[in-house]
Parts: structure tokens; sequence; C-alpha cells
């Protein structure tokens, strides 16, 4: 491990935080121009040049609120809830592999923190303890609504991590590899994985949708009917943690997206871009593409908040249990007797 | 019991087909009628660049009128204070002497007229009630401020029409 190497990690994680960090903060402001471009109104336009720094006043807004603690709230959870939020949002990011390696001199450097190869694991690992930031802010907030929401996200969460691990596994079946990179190699050019999976997309799309919180799926933080749920007693930077993890984790649940069912850094012709643009450039193109989509998927959590009316929470338990987890089953079923029969010939 | 009229609409209740059921056809419907508002224009007014129009009865600032050669029409004779239902108009009237015989039309008008725009409803009584044709309810809405005392609109300052060449 020489220092070249430190350094090329370290340079790398500072780069995918901060440009995780600046997606997420545009992406709030891209939520409310695309609200408000669907409802036929302009969005913000006043802070800037079409409201170009908007985010930015959002931020210094929420770091110059009062900080309220609640008086019976248990102090060390309160702060632990925002925090872990951000903290799982923010590593979900380190093993997806951001485009194809790039050739410095005679140093490979691979544009993608780690490579582990249980990446997919990993992923649904983090996802997971996303549960506890939110129902640690819950309990810490000392009101019984919020726990109740709180226990109401968390019951969410639980049920469509079920139906997004079995879709993964459809997946698997296909890819034979539970490393990103390698199901990312796989889908060179054109063969993206949703052509062979395309029921196994819709189901992890609808999972993603339900595990960020967003969009049909949002009853553990819509303002109508829990005022805040679970984050109704934070102010200032806390909850600007957590509804910033929530940006967060729409981008990585993208990223996700693209990478295991839309080829992450592949598009149609990527073999006579990477020979004629070098070992520099052509990774980057890739990357460049990769973020397209990301855009594509963000755009499209966005156009579905503002298209389809909000889940009921008996009728999200079911779609849930009775209705993702028995199609996912049989998607696993299908996909296998598929492979058997094409092994077969 | 019969129904009152002849119109009647009969809902059928069928159960939903496998295409209803699954919703995605209904979800991408929609997503199109979505869609295609990014396309249409906006609605917003970027105020205040823009401006709505106003109907040509609606009722903004009052300003006292003057007559063809540029006098005060207003006497003084309290007719608007009086039928002010939010009694936001007052005044103190004056005699006018000799040399001021260009400036007012009576021989009475208005030294002190003042009308507190924040009990003013912009009803319109006063202006139905002048005899002189002095007071009109047609400047534009009356602009926001910070201080109480800053609403008390006097003579000079807002309530009047400005001085056309003659004078």
């Amino acid at each position: 491990m020489d220092i070249a190497f430190v350094i090329e990690k370290f340079v790398l994680v500072t780069i995918i935080f901060a440009i995780s960090l600046l997606i997420a903060m545009y992406s709030t402001y891209a939520e409310r121009k695309v609200a408000a471009f669907l409802q036929d109104r302009l969005g913000p336009d006043r802070a800037g040049p079409f409201g170009i720094l908007q985010p930015l006043a959002d931020g210094v807004k929420m770091f110059m609120k009062e900080e309220i603690i609640p008086s019976n709230a248990n102090k060390w959870l309160f702060m632990v809830g925002p925090g872990l939020a951000m903290l799982t949002a923010c590593i979900g990011t380190a093993v997806i592999p951001w485009g194809s390696a790039i050739t410095i001199g005679d140093r490979v450097i691979p544009l993608q923190v780690t490579d582990i190869n249980v990446g997919i694991l990993y992923i649904f690992g983090v996802v997971s303890l996303g549960v506890y930031g939110v129902m640690i802010g819950g309990w810490a907030s000392n009101n019984k609504y919020s726990l109740l929401s709180a226990i109401r996200a968390a019951s969410q969460n639980i049920s469509y991590e079920i139906a997004m691990g079995l879709s993964i596994i459809a997946l698997l079946l296909v890819t034979n590899s539970m490393s990103l990179k390698e199901i990312v190699e796989q889908q060179h050019g054109w063969h993206w994985n949703v052509l062979y999976q395309p029921l196994g997309f819709l189901i992890f799309m609808i999972c993603a949708f339900a595990e960020t919180n967003r969009a049909p799926f949002d009853l553990p933080e819509c303002e109508t009917e829990l005022i805040g749920g679970y984050h109704t007693e934070y102010s200032s930077m806390k909850l600007g943690f957590y509804l910033f993890a929530e940006y967060i984790n729409m981008f990585v649940s993208s990223a996700v997206m693209a990478t295991l069912y839309f080829g992450g850094y592949n598009y149609p012709g990527m073999d006579w871009v990477l020979v004629h643009t070098g070992p520099v450039i052509g990774p980057l193109i890739g990357t460049l593409v990769f973020f397209i989509k990301i855009f594509a998927f963000i755009f499209f959590f966005m156009w579905v908040r503002w298209t389809i009316p909000r889940f009921r929470y008996d009728q999200l338990m079911h779609l849930g249990w009775k209705g993702l987890i028995p199609l996912a089953i049989a998607n696993i079923i299908v996909t296998g007797i598929v492979i058997a029969i094409i092994e077969k010939f | 019991m019969e129904p009152l009229t002849s119109k009647k609409k009969v809902l059928e209740q069928k159960p939903l087909t496998f295409a209803e059921r699954m919703y995605l056809p209904a979800i991408a419907k929609g997503l199109t009628v979505t869609f295609s508002h990014l396309f249409k224009k906006e609605a917003t007014i970027r105020y205040p660049e823009q401006e709505r129009e106003f109907s040509t009865n609606f009722r903004g600032m009052h300003s006292l009128k003057r007559d063809e050669e540029g006098k005060e029409r207003c006497t003084a004779c309290g007719l608007c204070a009086l039928s002010c239902p939010a009694e936001a108009i007052t005044m103190i009237a004056a005699e006018r002497k000799p040399e001021e015989k260009d400036l007012y039309r009576e021989e009475k008008y208005a030294s002190v007229y003042e009308i507190n725009m924040l009990r003013c409803i912009f009803c319109g009584l006063c202006e139905e009630a002048c005899p002189k044709e002095a007071i009109y309810l047609d400047g534009p809405i009356v602009p926001a401020d910070y201080l109480r005392k800053d609403f008390i609109y006097g003579k000079d300052k807002l309530v009047e029409q400005p001085l056309n060449n003659k004078q």
C-alpha cells in the first residue's frame, strides 16, 4: 500500500462526497423547479439568475434558525438520529462504479472507491441501517405522534426491503456475481439488465420509491397527515440533515438503479468513443453518461411525486407484503427456469 | 322515493379488469398528462415587473381632482366623511383668501384633508357622495409601509392630483 494509492483513494472519496452533496443540494432546487413546471407555474427565480442560488439561501436559513431541543427528549439520541441518517445515506456511494478506469501516465485509477465482491449486499445493508436514523429520531423526540410516525416509517422500510432483496436475487441469477463492477461490465454496449429483467426492475424501482420515503409512499413525512412525522420536533440543521439525507438517498438509489439495470457507465457505441478519445477522456464520457442516467431517474422520482396520490397505510402494507413479494418470488422462479432451459441448449 | 329530475345517471359497478387492477396503464396515462404540463405556458405573473390589469370599475387609491382651470374642486362640505362607513376621512375647512382665487373654486376649501388608509375599505361611497365630483378612487393599490402613522395620507402628500401645466 504505497502513498500514491492512499492519496488517490482520498482524492476520489473527497470528490465523490463533494459531488453527492452538490447534487443533493441542487436536487432540492430541481425538485422545486420541476414541481413548479409540472404545475404550470415558475419555481424559485429570485435568488440569483433563474434562482440558481436558492439552495445556498436555504442552507443559510437552516443554519441561522434557532436550535430547539425538547426538554424531556433524550439529548444524545436526539443528536445521533439525523447524524445516522446522513451517515448511512453518504456511505452508500462508496461501492458504486462511477466509470471504468482512467489511465494517467502508467497508473490505472479505477473510478470506484472500493470494489468489494459483495457490493450489492453492502448497499442492501446500508439501506437497512437507514431505518435506524428514522426510528431514533422518532423515539428521541419524546412526542407520541412522532413515535407513531417513526414506527410507520420503519415498518414501511422493512416491508419493502424484502421485495427489493428478492428482486436482486433474480438479478444475481442472471449476473452470477454480487460485485457491482462485474455487473456493470457485463452490461457492455446496450446489453442492459433491464432487457433481461424487466419485471425485476419494476419491483426494484417501486421498492426504491418506498425506501427513500418518496412519491406515493411518503406517508411518514407528509405534512397534511402527520404534521412533520418523525422530524416534527427537529429544527435548524438537524432538520436540515434529515431533509438532506432524503435527497442523498434519492441520489444513491438512482445511482444503484442505473448501475444494476441500466448499464452504469455503458452506452451503445462506447467502443468507438473509447478508441477515439484516449484513456482519460473516454472513461469520463462514460461517467457523464452515467450521470445523465442518474439525473433522468431523479427527474422520474420528481415526476411521479406530482402524478400519483399518496398510499394509505394499509394499502401500502398490502402492496408490499401481498403484492410485491409474491411477484418477486414468481420472478425468481421464472428467471431460474429460463436460465436452466437456456443452459441446457 | 321518486327521483326529482328525469336526468339520472346510472353507474355501473363493474369489477376491475386485470389491466385496471395493475394500475400501471393508469399510472402511465397520468404520467403523460403531467408531462404535457411541462410544455404549457406558465400562469405566473412576475410581480413587480409584470402586473395584472384591473377592471374599469376597480377602486384604488383616492385622488382629489381639479377642474379645467387647475382649481381644486373640493369644498370641504364633509359629505364624504359623513358617508364613509369606516370613518376614515377627516377635514378642516378654511375660507379662501382673495389672493388664493386661482387655487380653489369656491370660497370654502379644505385646508387639511386626511384619509387614514388603514381604516379605508375602498367602498367608493365617498366618490358617490361627493356633490362636486372632487374625489375619485382611480389610483393604484396603496403601497405597503412600515409605520401606522405613515398611512394617514394628507392633502399635499398623496391625495392630490398632480398639477397640470396650467400652474
